[in-house]
C-alpha cells in the first residue's frame, strides 16, 4: 500500500518538476513549481513527518513561491523580451549538464535498489519528538545554523538598503 | 479501515461544509442589513419578508448571467483562480474542534473531522495558500488593474502573515500544544486564552482582517483606485465564487478566533451538566454564537472603518505589528519563567 503510493507520489513529483522545466511560460513555471513542492510535502506525510511536512508546505509553498511570482509579476517576462544567450555560454551549459548528469547516473548505479524504509525511528517527525531531539543530541548545531540564518538575514537587509543621499 | 469510521466523517464533512455555505450565504445578507442599518437606510428587503430570500435571488442572479473569458486571458488558470479560493476557503475547517464528543448508539463521535497534532499550523498553511486564488486569477486576466489586485494581495498577505505567525509562537507558549483540540480542552472553566494573552489576540485579530481581504484592509480590491481589483474582469459564477470565497473566510475565521482564544466550544456552568451528550450540543450552541458574534464585529469594522492607504497598510504590518508580537513573545517567555 505505501509503496504503491511511493512510486505514484514520485512520478508526479518528477512529472511537475519537469513540467517546471520544459513550461514556456515563466509563470506557469512557477506555479508547476508550487505543485512540486506541495508533492514533496506529501513525501514527508508519508514519512510521518507531519511537522517538515507542515512547515515545508507554509515557508516553501505559502511565502518563498509566493514571492517568486510577485516578483514575476512585476517583470512582465515575454517572448519580444528575452535574452538571448551567447553561443558558447549555451555549450558551456550543456556540457555542465552533460557532467552533471553523469555524476548522477554514477552515483545511482552505485546504490542498490534494495527496501524501501521508513524513518529509523517511526515517531521522531512529530512535534514533540523532534524538538527534544533538536535540543537534546544536536543543540550546537542547531544554534550555529540559527545565528548562519541571523547573519544572512542582516547581510539581505544591508544589501537591500538604500544608501541615503 | 472501519466502514463506520468513513460514513461517519463523511456525514460531519458534508454538515460542517453545509453549515459553512449557509451561514456564508446569510452573512452576506446580514452584511447588507447591517451596512443599511448604520447608513440610515432600510437594506435589502424585497425578497421575502424582512429580504430572508435575498441570498437565493442572489445566488441565481449570479447563476444566470453571462459568462465572459476575455480574449487574452489564460482559459485554465482564469477558471483556477476562483476556484482555488473557493477551495482553500473550504479545507480550513477540517481541524477546528466543534464541540465535545458526542456519544451515539454505544460510539464516541468525535466532533472534528481531523485531529492532527499540528492543527494550528495547519490552518496558517492553507491561510498562506489562499492568496494563490487572487494572484493567479488577477494575473490570468491580463488586465492591469487586474494585476495590481494581484500584486497587493500577495505582498499584503505575506506582511500580515509574519505577525500572525509571530503571535500564534506566543499563544504556543502559553497553551504548549499545537492541537486544537488539546487547546479546547485547556480552556475549560474560563481559563480562555483572551485573558493571558490580549496583545497576542488584537494582533491575530488585525491579521485576520488583513488575510480575508476585508475592510479596512480590501485594498486589492479597492474599487476607486482599481476598477475591481482581481476580480475587474470576472462575470457570473466566477465571481460569485471570489466574494462568496470572502464570506466562508470570515466564518472560519471567527471559528478560529473563538476556538484559539476565547474557549472554544466552552460554556459557563458545563461541569453542572452530567449527560454528556447535552454539554456536546450546548457546547456546539456556544462555539456557533462566539462564531456569529465574531462575524458581526467583521461586519461592524467594515461599516465604521473607512479603508487604509496603502503605506498605511505596509507600515502597520512591518513597523507596529510585528515590533509588538516580538515584544509580546518575549514578555510571554519572562512571565512563564518567572511563574515557575
Amino acid at each position: 500500500m505505501s509503496h504503491s503510493i511511493f512510486y505514484l507520489l514520485s512520478f508526479v513529483t518528477l512529472l511537475f518538476a519537469l513540467l517546471v522545466v520544459f513550461a514556456k511560460n515563466p509563470i506557469h513555471s512557477a506555479l508547476y513549481m508550487v505543485m512540486t513542492f506541495f508533492s514533496i510535502t506529501c513525501h514527508y506525510i508519508l514519512l510521518n513527518a507531519q511537522f517538515l511536512a507542515i512547515v515545508n508546505f507554509i515557508v516553501y509553498m505559502g511565502a518563498i513561491m509566493v514571492l517568486i511570482l510577485f516578483a514575476m509579476m512585476f517583470l512582465n517576462l515575454g517572448k519580444e523580451t528575452e535574452v538571448q544567450k551567447p553561443i558558447y555560454l549555451k555549450f558551456a551549459a550543456v556540457i555542465a549538464a552533460g557532467l552533471l548528469m553523469l555524476t548522477i547516473f554514477a552515483a545511482i548505479k552505485k546504490t542498490d535498489g534494495g527496501e524501501i524504509s521508513g524513518l529509523p525511528i517511526n515517531d521522531i517527525g512529530l512535534v514533540k519528538n523532534l524538538g527534544k531531539t533538536l535540543f537534546k543530541d544536536f543543540l550546537l548545531p542547531f544554534e550555529i545554523i540559527s545565528i548562519l540564518l541571523l547573519s544572512a538575514m542582516v547581510g539581505s537587509v544591508l544589501l537591500a538598503k538604500r544608501e541615503i543621499n | 479501515m472501519d466502514i463506520y469510521f468513513i460514513i461517519e466523517k463523511l456525514i460531519l464533512i458534508s454538515a460542517i461544509l453545509g453549515v459553512s455555505l449557509l451561514i456564508a450565504m446569510y452573512t452576506t445578507l446580514a452584511e447588507r442589513k447591517f451596512a443599511g442599518f448604520f447608513q440610515d437606510r432600510v437594506g435589502p428587503n424585497r425578497a421575502g419578508p424582512w429580504g430572508i430570500l435575498q441570498p437565493l435571488a442572489d445566488g441565481v442572479k449570479l447563476f444566470t448571467k453571462e459568462e465572459i473569458i476575455p480574449t487574452n486571458a489564460g482559459t485554465f488558470l482564469f477558471v483556477l483562480g476562483p476556484s482555488l479560493s473557493m477551495f482553500t476557503a473550504c479545507i480550513t475547517s477540517a481541524v477546528i474542534p466543534w464541540g465535545p464528543d458526542l456519544t451515539l448508539f454505544g460510539k464516541t463521535v468525535a466532533l472534528q473531522v481531523a485531529d492532527i497534532n499540528v492543527g494550528i499550523l495547519y490552518i496558517f498553511g492553507v491561510v498562506s495558500l489562499g492568496v494563490y486564488g487572487i494572484m493567479i486569477g488577477g494575473w490570468a486576466s491580463n488586465n492591469k488593474f487586474s494585476l495590481l489586485g494581484a500584486i497587493r494581495a500577495a505582498s499584503q498577505n505575506i506582511s500580515y502573515e509574519l505577525a500572525m505567525g509571530l503571535s500564534i509562537i506566543a499563544l504556543l507558549m502559553v497553551t504548549g500544544t499545537l492541537s486544537l483540540r488539546e487547546i479546547s480542552i485547556q480552556q475549560e472553566g474560563w481559563h480562555w486564552n483572551v485573558l493571558y494573552q490580549p496583545i497576542g489576540f488584537l494582533i491575530f485579530l488585525i491579521c485576520s482582517f488583513a488575510e480575508t481581504n476585508r475592510t479596512p484592509f480590501d485594498l486589492p480590491e479597492c474599487e476607486t483606485e482599481l476598477v475591481g481589483g482581481h476580480h475587474t474582469e470576472y462575470s457570473s459564477m466566477k465571481l460569485g465564487f471570489y466574494l462568496f470565497a470572502e464570506y466562508i473566510n470570515v466564518f472560519v475565521s471567527s471559528a478560529v478566533l473563538a476556538t484559539l482564544y476565547f474557549g472554544g466550544y466552552n460554556f459557563p456552568g458545563m461541569h453542572l451538566i452530567s449527560n454528556p451528550n447535552v454539554v456536546a450540543i450546548l457546547g456546539v450552541a456556544a462555539l456557533f454564537i462566539k462564531i456569529l458574534l465574531f462575524i458581526f464585529f467583521f461586519i461592524w469594522i467594515r461599516w465604521t472603518i473607512p479603508r487604509f492607504r496603502y503605506d498605511q497598510l505596509m507600515k502597520l504590518g512591518w513597523n507596529i505589528l510585528i515590533p509588538l508580537s516580538i515584544i509580546n513573545i518575549v514578555v510571554t517567555g519572562l512571565v512563564i519563567i518567572l511563574k515557575q
